[in-house]
């Protein structure tokens, strides 16, 4: 226990000695929290259109009005070249056209029925879902208002409306940056003690001072706690900074959940995500080695942790390989209880394999951390 | 040692292989980053190319139907063909809901109230009540949309049956991209970020590194051209990087199902200046600073962040506020990105993508530039 | 010289695939002497080193350090030695201060025994000023003889010394061996190896390691005489000119 103290004593003083180390702490999170929310803005607004209008009548332009006023639409072009449009698209200036056929509403109102025709840029394939279920709502409701126009009560009554009331629950306002911003929490405390600690160990490595250590009477046990502690520390500490004063102060984030049930979870997670920066440090005799190796997991981490894209829309076997990644358990947990205020019994499971990730990952380090050759 | 007052030409140019093969041995004799270097772009383009998608699928949803009558059961069909939704149908009371939303189990709540048909049947009008877990927004909007985009659908047959007057049918094609893959968008995305990253950071610490080790000031007194010391280190990086473009095309055809519409030469040149433009970007690192530990920071805030985040293969750019919106124009990743877009997906040609094209290659001779002055500045 | 023996080898062998980097090599330390550690580069003294002091376990052979067992008792032997590597294995961001401590509570020394004899160590070097000050700002010779200082801060049986004195000038090398003088009259056993063969001199007894066995273990004196040399360096000459490894 004395050892222990010791060399937490040497941790801490050669961590705040280093500057990068120091600036690091202070400067990610306010970098991720400040800008990521601000760049990770989903939502389907601004879409491009070009209106190619052939028509140029009352309905073709009270059609285009209404397409504008509906808020989702920014206008590119009102022309009458399709080819025009397609030029557009290439460019990527527009994400739709619209093409309006010429004499569209002698058509319409004399045989009934007439086709408009809309070409979507379909290479983000949900933009242009989402991009084309907006114009053809716009178009359905501005079909209904000509038939309330020109066709007798008697005749509009028949034709049946199904209402849909939607409801949005925990995010009334659909707000992005709350649902962001935990998830960032995660990432940059993964950063912090899988990273770092990883390099501060493969440091000691390549200077060679692991050496002299492994000739005192320092045991394979007081090392790795002398290692893991520091980061542990850091890591509450950060996390503590981002979650109450940036994400409070700045995003007005407040946790709708019990605080003791995050700062737990953080807890055990710090520790599983650290044995894998014990891990890394194992196999890697640089810093260079280290480096690659944490990049990589750090890459795989974030894009399969579902921070960015949806783990259940992945195909089978790529939501087991997420079922791996410890962030994603985590980001998970914190969106369920900072947003919707869940419990202990709704996040019993990642609990479990929060803890079972720890026990794997460091006695897989400790089991291959070698003192002697 | 007499060194010959005038360098000859052939000379300088001995000097400079004996420089580059010196460099090549030291990339390729150290195995566990080759390991890296080779098999990390692999297994993100194929981890990444097949996962990585925007699309929501799957998405478990509950269905309380109150009425149980040929509409509602009409349109629980429909939903139930639709790839989205894996639905399961029980009456649940608000409080049940708000506990499976909390449990994470379910992520949207479909009502039919009672008497659904027969109030679509006899006053033409009737709800439907569509609940969203909003924690995720995007999910939430998404899946509404789906579900309300289906449940219009039933409408609209209903009206087809009924043979109503002035009808307006609409015509859509998808174009680039008729399946709606998801991972169409995120190919080129990735492509950018892996040979991006791998060439800032391995030029920028393999140079540190030598910089640390003391035998950068062995090469920089002695008469050779120090800059063509410093070149020499990023070419067989340069090389590696060719070799995991090609991989990565690979891959991404025959594996990922991604076209090349347009011409595989032209691919490959602009593919082969983003390297240089990238390789240049980790020679600026290196003369920032002195330490592999910040070499390496630097490049992962510099590289990685600003990669994933402002390329516009993840985020949107156009929802960015305007500030990041100039910022991401000093990323080269995002002009890669639109050049590699318009050939593979769109089929287009040099005159499409000139621009972008003149963008990275200015964007390469700055990062030289700058490098080259700082390099000079620091011997003198 | 007669005397306990501190570390005894017996056929101690160690081999790495068909690489057999040590040859059983079989000799006795005794207490307070200084023994030099001699052989040509690869000649196999550092993994005999390592084995002796607990971070290499043998192929075969046997070896016991300060009594205890090479193979079961590594951890009994670690807090019985001292070591200085080559690299100085100080830590450069501690102060001098930070490091006497740090290595003190490691090997177990009381609060008050670590506060006593550190002030007395940074008297003795005559550190006074320096005791605050990182270790990164202090001038080679005084690491090397801080480093030592730290290595037998906690009293050890014995310390193993590889290749202490690098790159410094003669006359703080020969300041450095004063103090292994000082700490041998103490009765503390001192390893060493080293490359200098003036050094050589200075040791009680010197064996030379040739392809991974003892070639010669002797006095320097009677090394002398019996290759017929004037200095430590045509002995040393004589014994590894027929080496097949080295560099």
């Amino acid at each position: 226990m004395r050892t222990l103290r010791f060399l937490l004593q040497k941790e801490f003083k050669q961590i705040f000695r280093d500057p990068t180390i120091l600036r690091l702490i202070i400067m990610l999170p306010v970098i991720q929290l400040l800008i990521i929310p601000l760049a990770a803005d989903y939502e389907i607004k601004n879409i491009n259109i070009t209106i190619v209008d052939n028509d140029r009548s009352t309905f073709s332009q009270n059609l285009a009005s209404k397409i504008l006023a509906s808020g989702y639409f920014r206008l590119t072009d009102y022309n009458n070249s399709f080819a025009a449009g397609i030029k557009q698209m290439e460019s990527d200036k527009t994400d739709l056209i619209l093409e309006i056929p010429r004499n569209f509403e002698k058509n319409l109102v004399n045989t009934n029925t007439e086709k408009l025709f809309i070409a979507v840029n379909a290479i983000n394939g949900t933009k242009a879902l989402v991009g084309s279920a907006y114009v053809s709502r716009i178009i359905a409701q501005f079909n209904q208002n000509i038939r309330t126009e020109l066709l007798p009560p008697s005749k509009i009554q028949n034709i049946p409306t199904i209402e849909i009331v939607s409801a949005n629950w925990f995010n009334r306002f659909l707000n992005y940056q709350v649902f962001m911003v935990p998830g960032i929490l995660v990432l940059l405390i993964t950063v912090v003690g899988a990273f770092m600690c990883a390099l501060n160990i493969v440091k000691e490595k390549e200077s060679g001072t692991i050496e002299q250590i492994n000739v005192t009477p320092i045991r394979k046990h007081h090392f790795i706690l002398g290692k893991l502690i520091p980061f542990w520390i850091i890591g509450m500490f950060v996390f503590s900074i981002g979650l109450f004063l940036i994400a409070r102060l700045v995003y007005g984030i407040v946790p709708a959940g019990s605080i003791l049930l995050i700062y737990s979870f953080l807890s055990v997670y710090l520790l599983a995500i650290m044995g894998i920066g014990l891990i890394i440090s194992n196999y890697s005799n640089t810093q260079q080695q280290a480096m690659s190796l944490a990049f990589f997991f750090l890459m795989v981490f974030i894009l399969m942790g579902g921070l960015f894209t949806s783990i259940e829309s992945m195909p089978e076997w790529a939501q087991w390989i997420a079922k791996l990644n410890p962030l994603a358990w985590f980001i998970d947990v914190m969106r369920m209880v900072v947003m919707k205020g869940s419990g202990f019994s709704d996040i019993k499971n990642h609990f479990l394999i929060m803890a079972g990730f720890t026990v794997f990952f460091n006695s897989w380090a400790i089991i291959n951390y070698k003192k002697t050759s | 040692m007499n060194w010959p007052e005038e360098q000859k030409e052939e000379n300088k140019m001995k000097q400079f292989i004996s420089f580059v093969k010196k460099e090549f041995y030291h990339v390729f004799r150290d195995r566990k980053t080759l390991l890296l270097l080779f098999g990390m772009p692999v297994v993100q383009i194929v981890l990444f190319g097949f996962a990585l998608t925007n699309e929501i699928k799957n998405s478990k949803i509950v269905i309380c139907d109150y009425s149980k009558d040929i509409s509602t059961r009409a349109i629980i069909d429909k939903l139930e063909v639709s790839k989205n939704f894996e639905i399961k149908q029980a009456n649940l009371s608000n409080s049940e809901i708000e506990k499976a939303f909390k449990e994470g189990t379910i992520k949207l709540v479909i009502v039919f109230p009672a008497n659904f048909n027969y109030d679509l049947n006899h006053q033409n009008k009737a709800q439907v009540q569509i609940i969203a877990d909003a924690t995720d927004p995007n999910t939430a909007t998404t899946l509404t949309m789906y579900a309300s985009n289906i449940i219009a659908d039933y409408q609209r047959q209903l009206i087809q049956g009924q043979n109503i007057p002035l009808q307006i049918e609409t015509e859509m094609r998808m174009i680039y991209n008729p399946e709606l893959k998801g991972t169409t968008n995120f190919v080129p995305g990735v492509m950018a970020l892996v040979l991006f990253l791998i060439s800032v950071l391995m030029t920028s610490v393999s140079i540190v590194k030598e910089k640390e080790s003391g035998t950068m000031e062995i090469l920089l007194v002695s008469p050779f051209n120090p800059f063509l010391v410093v070149i020499s280190k990023a070419i067989p990086y340069f090389f590696l990087s060719l070799i995991n473009l090609t991989v990565i095309l690979l891959l991404s055809v025959y594996l990922l199902d991604m076209p090349i519409e347009g011409s595989i030469l032209l691919l490959i040149a602009e593919s082969s200046l983003f390297i240089i433009t990238a390789l240049s970007f980790g020679l600026l690192i290196s003369t920032l600073t002195s330490s592999q530990q910040a070499a390496m920071l630097i490049s992962l805030m510099g590289s990685l962040l600003p990669t994933m985040m402002l390329t516009g293969f993840i985020f949107p750019i156009e929802n960015m506020p305007k500030a990041l919106q100039i910022i991401s124009n000093i990323v080269p990743p995002k002009w890669y990105y639109i050049i590699a877009k318009s050939i593979m997906i769109k089929g287009l040609g040099f005159s499409a993508i000139w621009k972008e094209t003149l963008i990275l290659l200015g964007m390469t001779f700055f990062l030289l530039f700058v490098s080259i002055k700082k390099f000079k500045t620091r011997l003198a | 010289m007669d005397g306990k023996v501190v570390i005894a080898t017996d056929k101690l062998t160690k081999r790495f695939g068909d690489f057999t980097a040590v040859n059983e090599i079989t000799f006795n330390v005794f207490e307070g002497e200084i023994f030099g550690f001699l052989g040509a580069n690869g000649a196999g003294k550092t993994t005999a080193m390592r084995m002796l002091c607990g971070l290499s376990i043998p192929t075969s052979g046997k070896a016991t350090i300060a009594g205890f067992d090479v193979y079961k008792q590594t951890e009994k032997i670690k807090r019985n030695i001292g070591y200085m590597s080559q690299k100085f294995s100080l830590y450069e961001d501690l102060t001098v201060l930070e490091n006497i401590r740090f290595y003190g509570g490691i090997y177990g020394m009381t609060n008050s025994k670590i506060k006593s004899k550190s002030d007395e160590l940074i008297a003795k070097l005559g550190l006074e000023k320096e005791a605050k000050k990182l270790v990164k700002s202090l001038p080679l010779g005084w690491k090397q003889k801080l480093a030592f200082s730290v290595a037998i801060f906690h009293e050890p049986k014995i310390v193993f010394l590889d290749e202490p004195t690098g790159g410094v000038d003669p006359v703080t090398r020969r300041q450095f061996w004063d103090l292994i003088y000082a700490a041998a009259d103490q009765g503390i056993t001192v390893f060493v190896t080293t490359h200098y063969m003036d050094e050589a001199e200075y040791c009680n007894r010197i064996s030379m390691m040739v392809d991974g066995s003892i070639a010669a273990l002797d006095t320097p004196s009677v090394l002398k005489k019996q290759f017929a040399a004037q200095t430590m360096d045509e002995v040393f000459y004589e014994l590894a000119r027929g080496a097949k490894r080295g560099e």
